[in-house]
Order: C-alpha cells, then sequence, then structure tokens
C-alpha cells in the first residue's frame, strides 16, 4: 500500500543523502522525495511517498526515528490530510489544437506560465488523479515534455504535524503496538 | 578565556568526556593533533594499522564499559578504519573515531589524501560529522561521545578538516549536550511492563532469550535475579554470553546455528520467549517461518527498531533493560509468595522436558588421544585461567567453541565480533580490552586465518608491552569454509589452504613476543599454564586436528527442529 510520510529533519547539509541511503540501503521504495526549509530555517520538511506491506511501513517509520537528523516522523496516511503535486507541461500545439490546449487548461484551472508561436508551457497543480487526468489528456495534442514534482502533504484543520506526531512519538516510545502493523488482534494467545 | 586551537580544543574536549587512552596512527592531516598530543596527558597507543586502531577501541569499550576512540589521518588512514566501525555499527559498541580531512577549502579537488569519509560510513555509523567551523568542534565532540554511550550505543565519526586544527577561537566547554532530535527512552512503559509480566505468568513453556544489550546495559544481575526468582530457563545468544553463569543450573547454554541443543529446541518449543536485549538475528531464528510456532513473544530493547523487525511482537518494551528489568523485578517482588510458587509448579513440566533433552544431547566432543583437539585446548584456557579471564574471539570455528565452551566469572568477558563476522578482530580487541582492564587475564581465541588478518599488531602488544596471550587453534585450514564444503559441497575443498603458513611461534620471536608451538597434548596444559607467568604477549600455537566439525548446527535456512547434534555414525 501507498504511503504518504512527513519527516521533519535538522537543515543539515547531508540530511538528504542519510536518507536517501536509509531507503537504498535497506531497499525500501521511494515513489517521490520532495525537501525545503520550513518556516523554522533551521528544519526541513521532506514528504516521502513510499509503498510497502504494513510490516515494511513500521520498519520504515522506525529507521527513520533512528536517525539523529531526524525530528518528528507522521505518516499521512489515515490521518486527514491534503495532498498537491505541481507540474509543468509542455505543448507543441498550433491552429485548431490551441484552442482545444486552452479549454483543457481552463477546465482544469491550470496555467499557461509560457506561450510562443509553437505552443504552450503550462502549470498545474491538484492530486496525483487530477495531474494524471490531465496530462493524459494533453497527450494525443503534442506533449513534448513533462517536468513533474513529487508530493507535498499536510493534515486537514489546524493541527499541525507536531501535534500529530504526538500520537506517532508515543508509538516510537511503545514500540509496533500502536502503529496498527503488528499481529494486533492477532495476538489472542495473550489475554490482555 | 584565552583562545586556543583546534587541536588544543580537541584535546581538551577528550580529556573533560574522560578519554585517558586514545588507539591511533598520525598522518599530515592530523599533525597539529598529534603535536598537542605531546602536551596531554593521554596515552596513546600507536598501532600497526588503522584497522586495528577501531579494533582496539571495540576491545576496551567491550571490556570497560566505556567509550573507546581511535585517531587516525585522512584519505587510507580513514578508510582502513571503516571495517571496523562498521562491526562496531552491527554489535552496537560505543566508540568515537576521529578523522583527519584535507583542509575546507581543498574538500572536493581530489586532493591527495582525501576521501570522502563522512559519505562513506554513512549507512555504517550510528551518526557521523564533518567539522566546518571551529566554533562547533567542541560540541560535535561532546555530541558525539553522547550519542556513542546512550541509547542503542554505536560508533560516531567525526571528521575534522586540518585548517580546523590551526584556527584558534575562544573555547567554551559545552557543559550540557542537547540534541532535539534525540531522546532514547529509557524508562520502559509501566503499562507495557505488567502485560510482559502477566505474559510469563500465564505462560507454561517460557524461556528468557537474552543477548548483548544485557551486557552493555551492565543488566547481569538484573537478569540473573529476576530468573532465579522465577525459575525461567535462560539462554544466551553470542552476544550475551558473560551476562548469567555458565555453571548454573537455569543456563542451557547458547543459542543459535551452533548453540546447544537443549537451549535451541527449549526455545523452538517454548510457548513464551522473553527477549532480553536480543534481536532475533538469522543465526539464532534459522527458518524464521518456522520459527517457535508456539510462542508469543515479549520484547525488550532500547532500540524500537530492533521490535517487531523478524518475528512479530505481543508485548513490546521500550527501554534500558536494566531500567525495564528493575521495574519488573519491584512487580514481582510484590507477589505474594502463593503465586510465585504456583508458577513454578506451572513450569516444572516444562523443566522435566528441559531436562530430559539435556541428557539426550548434552554439549560433548569426542576428545582424542592422537592429537590434540580445539575444544580441548579452549576447556583448558579456562581451566588454567581459573575462569577469571576476558575473551576474544576472531570468526570461525574457533570463535564457536570458545562460545560454546565458555565459562568465566568475570563481567563483560566475552568479546567478538557478531553480526559483522570480521575475522581478525580478536587480536586487536584483545589489546584493547587488556589495556582497559589490565588486572584481568586476557587470552584471544583464534584460529589460523584469522590471526593472520591483523597479526601485524603483535607489534603494538609488544611496544607497549600489552601481555595478551593469543591461542591459536592452527588446522591449516579455513577450517569453518573447509566444514561447509564437507557438509554441503560434497567435500569439494576450494581455496581453504594456505600452502605457505609462517611458523607462528617464530613470528613472534621476530616482532620481540614470546611464541610456542604445541603439537602434542600433554604440552597444552603446562605452555597455558607458562604463558600465564609471563608478563608480556605471548603467542601460542597449538596444531589441533585438522578436520574437526563444530556440532551441534543449524544448517544455514533450516529450522531449529532440524539441528544436527553430532557427525554421522561411522
Amino acid at each position: 500500500m501507498r504511503h504518504t510520510i512527513s519527516v521533519l529533519v535538522e537543515n543539515q547539509f547531508g540530511v538528504l543523502a542519510r536518507i536517501s541511503g536509509l531507503f537504498s540501503g535497506r531497499g525500501y521504495n521511494i515513489d517521490s522525495l520532495t525537501v525545503a526549509e520550513t518556516l523554522d530555517p533551521t528544519t526541513s520538511r521532506m514528504t516521502i511517498v513510499t509503498r510497502g506491506e504494513d510490516p515494511v511501513i513500521e520498519q520504515i517509520i522506525k529507521q527513520l526515528n533512528r536517525l539523529i537528523d531526524v525530528i518528528k516522523v507522521v505518516d499521512l496516511t489515515g490521518v486527514d490530510h491534503v495532498e498537491r503535486e505541481i507540474v509543468l507541461v509542455k505543448v507543441v500545439a498550433q491552429g485548431e489544437k490551441r484552442e482545444e490546449v486552452l479549454r483543457i487548461v481552463d477546465i482544469f484551472r491550470g496555467k499557461i506560465i509560457d506561450v510562443s508561436p509553437e505552443g504552450f508551457v503550462i502549470e498545474l497543480t491538484g492530486d496525483e488523479d487530477k495531474i494524471n487526468a490531465f496530462v493524459n489528456l494533453l497527450k494525443p495534442l503534442g506533449v513534448k515534455e513533462v517536468a513533474r514534482a513529487g508530493k507535498v502533504a499536510m493534515p486537514r484543520g489546524l493541527g499541525k504535524l507536531g501535534s500529530v506526531a504526538k500520537s506517532v512519538e508515543k508509538e516510537r516510545k511503545e514500540g509496533p503496538e500502536l502503529a496498527g502493523s503488528s499481529k494486533g488482534e492477532g495476538s489472542g494467545a495473550l489475554p490482555a | 578565556m584565552a583562545e586556543m586551537t583546534g587541536a588544543q580544543i580537541f584535546i581538551e574536549t577528550l580529556r573533560r568526556e574522560g578519554v585517558d587512552t586514545i588507539f591511533g596512527y598520525p598522518g599530515g592531516a592530523v599533525l597539529y593533533i598529534y603535536d598537542e598530543l605531546l602536551n596531554s596527558d593521554i596515552r596513546h597507543i600507536l598501532v600497526r594499522h588503522e584497522q586495528g586502531a577501531v579494533h582496539m577501541a571495540e576491545g576496551y569499550a567491550k571490556a570497560s564499559g566505556k567509550v573507546g576512540v581511535a585517531l587516525v589521518t585522512s584519505g587510507p588512514g580513514a578508510t582502513n578504519t571503516v571495517t571496523g566501525i562498521a562491526d562496531a555499527y552491527m554489535d552496537s559498541v560505543p566508540i568515537v573515531v576521529f578523522t583527519g580531512q584535507v583542509p575546507l577549502p581543498l574538500i572536493g579537488n581530489d586532493a591527495f589524501q582525501e576521501a570522502d569519509i563522512v559519505g562513506i560510513t554513512r549507512p555504517c555509523t550510528k551518526h557521523n560529522y564533518l567539522v566546518k567551523d571551529i566554533n562547533d568542534l567542541a560540541r560535535i565532540i561532546r555530541q558525539a561521545f553522547f550519542i556513542a554511550k546512550t541509547g542503542r550505543p554505536g560508533p560516531v565519526l567525526v571528521d575534522i578538516p586540518k585548517d580546523i586544527t590551526i584556527q584558534k577561537t575562544e573555547y567554551t566547554y559545552p557543559e550540557e549536550v542537547r540534541l532535539r532530535s534525540y531522546n532514547p527512552t529509557v524508562e520502559g512503559h509501566m503499562g507495557q511492563i505488567k502485560r510482559g509480566l502477566r505474559a510469563i505468568l500465564q505462560s507454561r513453556r517460557p524461556i528468557f532469550y537474552v543477548g548483548g544489550g544485557t551486557v552493555y546495559s551492565s543488566a547481569e544481575e538484573e537478569v540473573r535475579a529476576l530468573a532465579e526468582k522465577l525459575k525461567v530457563p535462560v539462554a544466551l545468544t553470542l552476544m550475551g554470553l558473560g551476562s548469567f553463569p555458565a555453571h548454573h543450573p537455569q543456563f542451557l547454554g547458547m543459542l543459535g546455528m551452533h548453540g546447544t541443543y537443549t537451549a535451541n529446541t527449549t526455545m523452538q518449543n517454548a510457548d513464551l520467549i522473553f527477549a532480553i536485549g536480543s534481536r532475533f538475528d538469522d543465526r539464532v531464528t534459522g527458518r524464521l517461518k518456522d520459527f517457535a510456532p508456539h510462542a508469543s513473544f515479549v520484547h525488550v530493547d532500547i532500540d524500537p527498531s530492533s521490535i517487531g523487525k523478524n518475528v512479530i511482537t505481543d508485548v513490546p518494551i521500550v527501554g534500558d533493560i536494566r531500567s525495564v528489568l528493575r521495574s519488573l523485578w519491584r512487580l514481582v517482588e510484590e507477589m505474594p509468595k502463593s503465586e510465585v510458587a504456583a508458577f513454578h509448579k506451572q513450569i516444572q513440566p516444562w523443566w522435566d522436558q528441559i531436562h530430559t533433552w539435556n541428557q539426550q544431547h548434552p554439549l560433548k566432543y569426542e576428545d582424542s588421544e592422537e592429537g590434540i583437539k580445539a575444544q580441548y585446548v579452549v576447556e583448558r584456557i579456562y581451566d588454567v585461567a581459573d575462569e577469571n579471564l576476558l575473551v576474544t574471539t576472531d570468526v570461525g570455528q574457533h570463535q564457536m567453541w570458545a562460545a560454546q565452551y565458555f565459562r568465566s566469572k568475570q563481567k563483560k568477558s566475552f568479546i567478538t565480533s557478531g553480526g559483522l563476522g570480521t575475522m581478525g578482530f580478536g587480536f586487536p580487541a584483545a589489546i584493547g580490552a587488556k589495556v582497559a582492564r589490565p588486572d584481568v587475564p586476557v587470552f584471544c581465541i583464534s584460529g589460523d586465518g584469522s590471526f593472520l588478518m591483523n597479526m601485524q599488531e603483535i607489534g603494538t602488544a609488544v611496544q607497549y608491552n600489552v601481555p595478551v596471550k593469543v591461542a591459536i587453534l592452527n588446522n591449516f585450514y579455513l577450517g569453518m569454509v573447509r566444514q561447509w564444503q564437507e557438509l554441503f559441497y560434497q567435500r569439494r575443498y576450494s581455496e581453504v589452504v594456505m600452502k605457505a603458513m609462517p611458523d607462528f611461534s617464530k613470528l613472534a620471536e621476530a616482532f620481540g613476543a614470546k611464541g610456542f608451538t604445541i603439537k602434542k597434548k600433554k604440552d597444552v596444559v603446562p605452555v597455558l599454564k607458562e604463558a600465564m607467568k609471563i608478563d608480556g604477549p605471548v603467542i601460542m600455537d597449538f596444531h589441533v586436528l585438522r578436520e574437526e566439525n563444530v556440532y551441534p548446527m543449524i544448517p544455514a535456512g533450516a529450522s531449529l527442529s532440524e539441528i544436527v547434534v553430532g557427525p554421522p555414525e561411522k
């Protein structure tokens, strides 16, 4: 299953290498990864999209927590949250096709950010499905290049990642019990 | 406050950290530090190879419980430490390795003796640092020691560019170490501890599965007290040896691939495995999907990532072993006597079963009068030292024999390379251990192949007169590889014989150490006794029977129930 994991880290050189090295060294997948400074310039936030069975995700979170430079880890999957991706699409379009492209951009509430006689560069944000649909619609019209950034994500409402993190902190203390990924009910061998 | 150079800050901060010994090797990038070392009372042990320095620091750390320190130069000096660092990472050994680096402006320029050691060691250190500002130096050193010794211990590397060591700044010692992103859980969660105890009390076939975490946490007394009070059988991992008395009636022996029949069979048939500072390594569990099919698991460990990694844990308890076991002990103390007695009665049939297993297949070997059996030498070492010794080992058959027949009354007395399995570990580790605990006899039990890998350190042992006793169990084979080839590759021996073996006794003499060659069984004990009397390093070359195999053995990838107790009947 796919998980979006938000990781708050020290804003120091080498942190990205530590995290990407952890994933490659232990054989975990990264579907996408974005990183940028937060409001506090001493920290950065990484949003990592990864996939794996529950025990694997649990290990990923624990191994991330084990890194000294990692401050907080939150698995947003299972938390009510919003996610966005951004894409830049270069379309070659002339004549009637230009009209069609503009219509699609309008429907998706995209933005033309560069125009030339041969075509456009279009910017679109949205969730993954929307971006996929958009790119697929443009393809027959002449997509020349696509630049797509990884996912960024945030919990809904006023809750900060910090407060969501408390539950994760707790899990960090007590091991996998609360991760929902251990045997859980299966531990029937032991009466509660 | 006076200005100090980076080199002075380095020495002063180490001194305040309580460092009394550095294992090191000088070179261009650390010249200012070595110059400053002359003004200090910190003892420096000049090694013969940087790998030796790191293994000595490991031996020092494992024998003393303190942080071991190595200091080397940039480039090859740094890269030579990598095996030692990886070894310390796998076995959670608290060490700090300082490497010189080319001056900051040259980094990235492929300068002479430049290596990106921070990049190289990122996956095999607990944490590492490149110092980019002299004002960070003292803080980073403090943090390095703090990280190395707290939580699950491990190696930390600090890379110091040469220009930093000659720059000057006001020195303020950072009294407090604080890391917002690092705060290991020490106290266990009380609710979880109660659940853990309940699990024990409800079990009918419990076992304590005790590993190296117990040794690092110095929780030997706690394990013993709890085990005795509840009368639960105890089995140790390779790394846990020494944390429970070898002669104790509740001791089942070592677990794992070459562990005892009783320990492995008890584990496999248990209904409750209470894991203490151990990590369900593949060498212990055998084929995972058939491992202890009837068991529930309680797992006490300071590293949450160790819990639930290989087996699904019913009761995870994150915390320091000693602290958790003390809490558990208090709960047990509060129990009515009748309840404790009822539990003893409840597990009595389990003990009857265990005793039967032990009578059926005790740990044994067939001694020989025709030659020297390696196991015989190992047993006599423990005898001659009156079970009052530290043992280090290399990796291979000799390591397993040293472990199977291990019996020392000393704490932190079995020092071996478990996780990484580093041949060449034992001898330098013995030197480090002896430097840390000069009052206790230190034996390195080694093999002919392993010893050759770091034999250059005889020079170090001689220079500082570190009286370690090396027992090479020489079968003129790479014995463990040969054993596997015999058992699993139809005796097709491939590259397991070194046809140009040195005369180890003469080699020792060439370095200025005392050497012995022992070819007859009757000479084993007298030579060991003589070696004990010599105040200096001794290399003993025991020519043992060549094709002896280590038994019991659980073949790789097999289940614990497929344990082979001995050679096929002739």
